[in-house]
């Protein structure tokens, strides 16, 4: 059958797309509007790489389907850095060496960055249940914590 | 592969009823999409049900709660007033997946995937849930515990879907909870599950009580008789000893890399006790 046509916003650009029933929004993304910052790493959910928000939800983009967002609001890891100025998320992960391979690093980026608009200062236990969905092989995460602390108390200085 | 999103759940029937191939209904998709990636299913045609208003309300109707079947675990945790009135329901229902998992998963899904170990079912059973269903033939109402018939064997009918549950209205000092086990602590399958949700008089005696089990059987368990351990009791710690006999004696579960049958049955009846006083302490103070 034909390809869905669909309309949606990403990153706060209109953007138009073809695609069949069983891509998901990762592929749209990374194969179709060569937004490739987002990463497949288990595509069934389990280990975060993909994540985005849609409509400021944080979901796995590999669980999500993409003739289902037709005007949403989707936001990937490419909309946080405002042109050459990093996000404070993307600058204190840099100081706190809050990664090593980067693979799962956007979905670090935007799950965090979801946590920080609901919660301006979380706890450390708030923090480590947040992102129990987004796994990482490298950094132990003790040091992705802490950079989600600094970033926060920056966030919170305006 | 077809893909369809109606309005109505009169559409949804009508699309589910004329197809001839194999169909699937999404709603959070958590479990569906895994499944078709996995190569487990392939679907002619695959019914969205989130555009269809009624799925995803949460409404007051007669003193109880409607959910909609494709109500999101985050968007029920953020509701104002249901986790004062089903924490039980609620606690089990973000115990699924992680953050973004909870941003797409649904009470209708969970129990339409027709996992045994699924979280918000025994919650569901406990808190006395009705889903209602949606076919051809019109609607009817379905007690949760008897929705699921074993692993992945449902009691939907062609062309019928889950469009709500209705939880009951709730009388004066009442509570429920569920707890499980899992080998780490976020993120893991269960290997028991337990909900209970009781009712106390103005002294404190259990009046009213259902306890429901996860992943102990081929489907999840209603068990009457670890209700009728308690009922009539301020759970003391003979009415404790008894209602552990009544859950061990109710599992009939499988051995496999996360738990042996022993296993799986010891836990069953501390996860009840336990699940069983957190439940008690809320409704004393509810």
């Amino acid at each position: 059958m034909a390809k869905h046509h669909i309309e949606t916003t990403v990153n706060g650009d209109a953007v138009e797309f073809l695609c069949e029933t069983e891509e998901t929004l990762l592929d749209v993304l990374r194969d179709t509007l060569n937004l490739t910052g987002s990463k497949e790493g288990c595509a069934s959910g389990d280990c975060g790489a993909c994540s985005v928000t849609l409509d400021g939800r944080l979901v796995c983009s590999c669980l999500v389907l993409g003739c289902e967002v037709g005007g949403r609001r989707i936001e990937t890891i490419e909309g946080l850095a405002k042109g050459e100025k990093l996000h404070p998320l993307q600058q204190k992960f840099l100081e706190h060496a809050a990664l090593q391979c980067g693979v799962c690093t956007p979905g670090f980026l935007v799950a965090s960055k979801a946590l920080l608009e609901r919660s301006a200062n979380p706890t450390e236990h708030e923090i480590r249940f947040w992102l129990a969905g987004n796994l990482c092989r490298c950094t132990g995460y003790d040091k992705i914590v802490s950079a989600v602390q600094d970033a926060a108390a920056t966030l919170r200085k305006g | 592969m077809r893909y369809e999103a109606p309005e109505s759940v009169e559409g949804a029937v009508a699309l589910l009823t004329a197809a001839t191939g194999e169909t699937r209904v999404l709603a959070g998709g958590t479990d569906l999409l895994v499944q078709m990636r996995a190569d487990i299913v392939d679907p002619d045609l695959i019914v969205d049900i989130k555009k269809i208003a009624e799925t995803r309300a949460v409404t007051e109707e007669k003193g109880g709660w409607r959910i909609g079947a494709a109500v999101t675990g985050a968007e029920l945790k953020e509701h104002p007033r249901l986790k004062q009135v089903w924490p039980g329901v609620i606690e089990a229902a973000n115990l699924i997946g992680s953050t973004q998992v909870q941003g797409r998963a649904t009470l209708g899904g969970n129990l339409c995937n027709g996992s045994p170990a699924a979280d918000s079912v025994p919650a569901l059973i406990a808190a006395g849930a009705v889903a209602t269903l949606a076919g051809p033939q019109g609607r009817r109402d379905l007690p949760v515990e008897d929705v699921m018939l074993g692993p992945r064997k449902l009691a939907l009918r062609k062309g019928e879907i889950v469009v709500s549950f209705l939880l009951p209205p709730r009388p004066p000092r009442s509570s429920d909870a569920y707890l499980r086990f899992i080998p780490r602590t976020e993120m893991d399958i269960a290997v028991v599950g337990a909900g209970v949700s009781v009712t106390l008089d103005s002294g404190g005696t259990i009046t009213a009580a259902r306890v429901s089990l996860g992943a102990v059987a081929a489907r999840v368990l209603l068990v009457q008789e670890a209700a009728q351990a308690i009922i009539g009791t301020r759970l003391d710690a003979p009415a404790q000893q008894r209602l552990e006999a009544a859950a061990r004696a109710a599992c009939r579960p499988i051995d496999d890399k996360r738990g042996t049958v022993e296993f799986r049955t010891d836990v069953a009846a501390v996860l009840t006790r336990r699940a069983a006083l957190i439940a008690l302490d809320r409704a004393r103070t509810s």
